[in-house]
């Protein structure tokens, strides 16, 4: 740290390793500029709007714990991105370790399994669950075909449904950090412990479990804040019965014009996803004493 | 292991894969079904509806709309991401920790948050439903991407060898173009393609930004599908699945081949 001080204060000529800090500043300012136009300013102004909209006041944050409709909006999606991290870690965390522990083809195989949905537009997946969940759409096809109901179930626009699609989007985020960890627990830790008397599931559960946390830490809160802010799926699979916060916002700003309530909707979003961030990145600090090697 | 839990154990891991690729892949069969309403498995086979699609013109317009978009988004994403990498790796710069953190920043801001605050700030400025605004919006999401894959591209790369040009006499500009850029090209590709697609992919966004004429193919598909679902839209699906397949199978193919931050085994 001092010696890095140290030498920022030195005479201002780059050396051959490192580019001076004017050169490097000129590197960064286009993007820099970028991000000040297209993403600060934008952001701070919706948020501007939520306080001073002329005056300085908390009404339009007061209307969402007040109004019993944007209370149980905002239940409903911590509710909806619970369940589905929940839903995804149960189901991510095997494809994970299958993909760490195989070898050649199959682990090619599982891996492809993987990496094509996540390559795959959220779009055009989110399309494809309206298909296979419409009244006339496949599961009712079968359910009918089957004979076990006789008037197609309205399986569209429900909670489930918007559970059920974003699991399906969102699991590539959760498993391909909990494999990335795995990947490098040497199996032998398994074995040896194997060999010491446990069973297979305490094998698993005392050494290979415990070790992989970091990666279950960064895959469940990956997961859980794309959830929290995600709009394609709940738009498309949840519509208006369902309203999350994200489609609560577009709603608020696409049809009623309401700006200063869609800036206090973001506002609760951005704290929670930095509250989230931050309380991760104690949670793998913690971690790290306990990290072989 | 015993072979019952073995046999359960592939036949769920079996499930879950069919979960993960069924819905991704359905709107192929589905894009050549013969009936004008979605059915599957379908009855017959047709390529009517990929003629529909390629004969219309306000799909075709929106396709265009897009492709230029990317374009525009992939020459500029790479630039400005290429540089700033070059800067926040190699460079001296005041508080750099923080600046790597704020320019992965869009990464992690829902993007709901930021198309609405677009749509506020653009609208007025009658920066909606044109190339320029979609092009800022786009190069500002797509930049942390070329940032990663640039950067990491630059730690992998030794300064020794720029240093040994320098002292044979090349100029710091000769030196990048000749020594450094040849090295990290892999790396800034892999974040052109990244930047492509998550602007040709781009939907949150694109749907608050967009206008009558300046339309993106993900935001005439978002309309398409809430008045007229027709198999169309799955010919369009699996047009866009196709062309990110390919792209993301290069990135993955050059990745293998040059070792270039693939899996160690």
């Amino acid at each position: 740290m001092w010696t890095a001080l140290q030498r920022r204060f030195r005479d201002g000529s780059s050396s051959p390793r490192e580019y001076g800090t004017a050169m490097s500043l000129g590197l960064v300012a286009p993007l820099l500029l970028l991000l000040l136009i297209a993403f600060v300013y934008p952001v701070g102004r919706l948020l501007w709007n939520s306080i001073f909209a002329p005056d300085a006041t908390l009404v339009h944050y007061g209307r969402i714990i007040e109004e019993p409709l944007y209370l149980l909006v905002l239940w409903r999606t911590l509710e909806i991105a619970f369940v589905v991290t929940v839903l995804a870690f149960l189901l991510g965390y095997p494809v994970a370790y299958a993909m760490a522990r195989m070898s050649g083809r199959r682990a090619m195989l599982v891996a492809a399994c993987v990496l094509v949905p996540l390559w795959t537009s959220a779009l055009v997946r989110s399309y494809a669950w309206i298909v296979i969940l419409q009244r006339n759409g496949i599961v009712n096809d079968l359910l009918e075909e089957a004979g076990l109901i006789e008037t197609p179930l309205r399986l569209l626009y429900t909670k489930g449904a918007v559970i059920l699609a974003m699991t399906h989007v969102l699991l590539p985020f959760m498993i391909l950090p909990i494999y990335s960890i795995l990947r490098n627990i040497p199996d032998e830790l398994a074995k040896a412990a194997r060999n010491l008397g446990a069973s297979a599931p305490q094998a698993f559960l005392r050494i290979t479990l415990p070790l992989s946390l970091p990666g279950a830490a960064a895959g469940t809160l990956m997961t859980f804040i794309l959830a929290l802010g995600f709009y394609i799926t709940p738009a498309l699979v949840g519509g208006p019965r369902t309203l999350m916060m994200s489609t609560l916002m577009a709603q608020q700003t696409t049809e009623l014009l309401d700006w200063p309530f869609a800036g206090a909707l973001s506002a609760v979003l951005l704290a929670s996803t930095l509250l989230l961030v931050v309380l991760y990145r104690r949670a793998l600090s913690f971690n790290k004493g306990f990290k072989i090697g | 292991m015993t072979s019952v839990t073995g046999v359960v154990a592939a036949l769920g891991l079996g499930l879950i894969l069919f979960f993960l690729l069924f819905p991704t892949l359905i709107v192929v069969p589905m894009s050549v079904g013969t009936a004008s309403h979605i059915e599957f498995p379908p009855r017959g086979i047709t390529l009517r509806w990929y003629i529909e699609y390629f004969h219309d013109p306000d799909w075709m317009a929106a396709t265009w709309f897009s492709l230029r978009v990317a374009i525009a988004t992939t020459f500029s994403a790479t630039l400005v991401g290429t540089l700033a990498a070059i800067a926040l790796v190699r460079g001296r710069l005041p508080g750099k920790e923080f600046l790597q953190a704020f320019t992965l920043a869009p990464l992690v801001v829902p993007h709901i948050v930021i198309a609405v605050a677009l749509y506020l700030t653009f609208a007025p400025l009658g920066l909606t439903g044109n190339l320029t605004g979609f092009v800022i919006a786009h190069t500002m999401l797509a930049v942390p991407y070329v940032v990663v894959t640039v950067s990491a591209a630059l730690q992998r790369f030794d300064p020794a060898l720029e240093l040994a040009a320098l002292n044979c006499g090349a100029t710091r500009i000769q030196a990048f173009f000749y020594i450094v850029l040849p090295n990290i090209l892999p790396g800034v590709a892999a974040g052109a393609v990244f930047a492509f697609l998550a602007s040709f992919d781009e939907a949150t966004v694109a749907f608050f930004i967009s206008g009558i004429e300046g339309k993106t193919i993900t935001r005439k598909m978002f309309e398409d599908i809430d008045f007229n679902l027709t198999p169309v839209i799955a010919a369009v699906s699996t047009v866009l699945t196709v062309l990110s397949l390919i792209l993301m199978g290069m990135i993955e193919i050059a990745r293998r081949r040059s070792g270039y931050g693939g899996p160690r085994r």
